[in-house]
């Protein structure tokens, strides 16, 4: 893992169970329409928590706030110990490439970039040489069984392969959270149970905490627990698998 | 079960005639099959005999007699026991969770609650199937593939019953004779 400022180099298990996360009374609105209204919620190392809820319940803002994209208007959001609103926009943007990963719905790969390359830029960014990078992408394309179209450009692969090289890409840096927005969203179920296996998989052996929103139950049943926002609130969360 | 606990649920709100019970749960619940007056009345005996319901007024006009049922207070103790509690995450609980769901909404309870516990229950069951699929065979993920589905279709309906809640209790307060 590449380190940042914020955090020292402890080890990472799939049980370490200590809060990693720490969302408290976050409110955000947009315009007139209230995103989240008060909602609190922990997140420990290693877990897989899925955030379920209807279109417009604020689950997406969630993640958002989460992974300090967007700033909540009250409340705040502390990952292990630091509150994301202290820090500078230097060192959340260090944190963010570093010790999180991203997957949404559509991707997001760089059409004209290959898969290796693609799978390669956040190391690139964390300075990592080319070749260094593209030899540790290699390793994750294989991993995610996506190695068939390493030197392929984005634009020319289908979406199952494509979420997973977006997933190989959230996973390289080995970060500590991954926060995934409807990973499967735009999949047939054959591929998005692959994608989920695969994601699910790769995290469960580093240890890395995943943040899932998905309006699937299928998808949420990959996680040790749900979230359920409804509202801009949370509505219920069960207990551990 | 799920008859009875809906006859006491229909019981609530007033005391009710056997064929008011009939008609008003093959309109809410009946879909396409209708209850039988014989299930109707063998229900509401054994109910009387466990003290559920009781006999409110005896009409004896020129025809048969007719009796007016009326739900006890151990009766609504039995009813909010079984709404408070999920049904079994399994394919053949649906006809109760229905029935469960739209009484909540008929009550006014608040049936956010009873959507909320249900999706967690499914969900349990859920996450126990995935598991079996990641660590089975094909016939393994064949087989959890076909309850997750099912699961997943009565889950979107829960959400959906969640969505349309305030609107649809106003309705069915206002149709209540």
């Amino acid at each position: 893992m590449i380190e940042t400022e914020i955090g020292g180099n402890e080890e990472r298990t799939s049980s370490s169970k200590g809060s990693l996360l720490i969302a408290s009374d976050l409110h955000k609105r947009f315009g007139r329409s209230t995103a989240l209204a008060g909602l609190s919620v922990e997140v420990r190392g290693g877990e897989l928590v899925a955030v379920l809820g209807p279109s417009g319940s604020g689950k997406s803002t969630l993640l958002l706030c989460l992974a300090g994209i967007i700033p909540p208007d009250r409340g705040e959001v502390v990952y292990r110990g630091r509150t994301l609103a202290s820090l500078s926009d230097a060192t959340l943007t260090r944190l963010r490439r570093d010790e999180f990963g991203f997957v949404f719905q559509f991707g997001q790969l760089v059409p004209e970039l290959t898969a290796v390359d693609n799978v390669s830029l956040p190391l690139r960014l964390a300075g990592l040489r080319r070749r260094d990078a593209a030899t540790r992408a290699r390793e994750w394309l294989a991993r995610l069984d996506v190695d068939e179209v390493a030197d392929q450009r984005a634009g020319e692969m289908s979406g199952g392969q494509a979420q997973r090289v977006a997933v190989a890409r959230a996973l390289v840096t080995g970060p500590r959270v991954v926060f995934a927005d409807e990973p499967t969203g735009s999949l047939d179920s054959l591929n998005g149970d692959l994608v989920m296996n695969l994601m699910v998989g790769a995290a469960r052996e580093q240890g890395t905490t995943v943040v899932l929103v998905t309006h699937e139950a299928r998808v949420a049943a990959y996680a040790d627990r749900e979230l359920v926002v409804r509202d801009g609130m949370l509505a219920e969360s069960s207990g551990s698998r | 079960m799920s008859l009875a606990r809906t006859l006491l649920g229909l019981l609530e709100d007033q005391p009710r005639y056997g064929y008011e019970l009939k008609h008003l749960y093959d309109d809410r619940f009946g879909s396409s099959q209708e209850v039988k007056f014989g299930q109707i009345y063998t229900t509401l005996a054994r109910l009387r005999r466990d003290g559920l319901v009781d006999i409110a007024a005896i009409e004896s006009g020129g025809g048969p007699e007719r009796k007016l049922y009326l739900v006890t207070p151990d009766g609504v103790a039995d009813l909010e026991r079984w709404l408070g509690e999920p049904e079994p995450a399994e394919t053949y609980g649906r006809k109760a969770l229905f029935s469960k769901v739209v009484l909540a909404l008929m009550s006014g309870r608040p049936a956010h609650e009873i959507l909320d516990t249900q999706r967690s229950a499914h969900l349990v069951r859920m996450r126990a199937l995935t598991e079996r699929k990641r660590t089975g065979d094909l016939a393994d993920a064949l087989a959890c593939d076909f309850e997750l589905f099912h699961l997943e279709a009565d889950i979107k309906w829960i959400e959906l019953a969640g969505a349309r809640v305030e609107r649809v209790a106003a309705e069915l307060g206002e149709e209540t004779p």
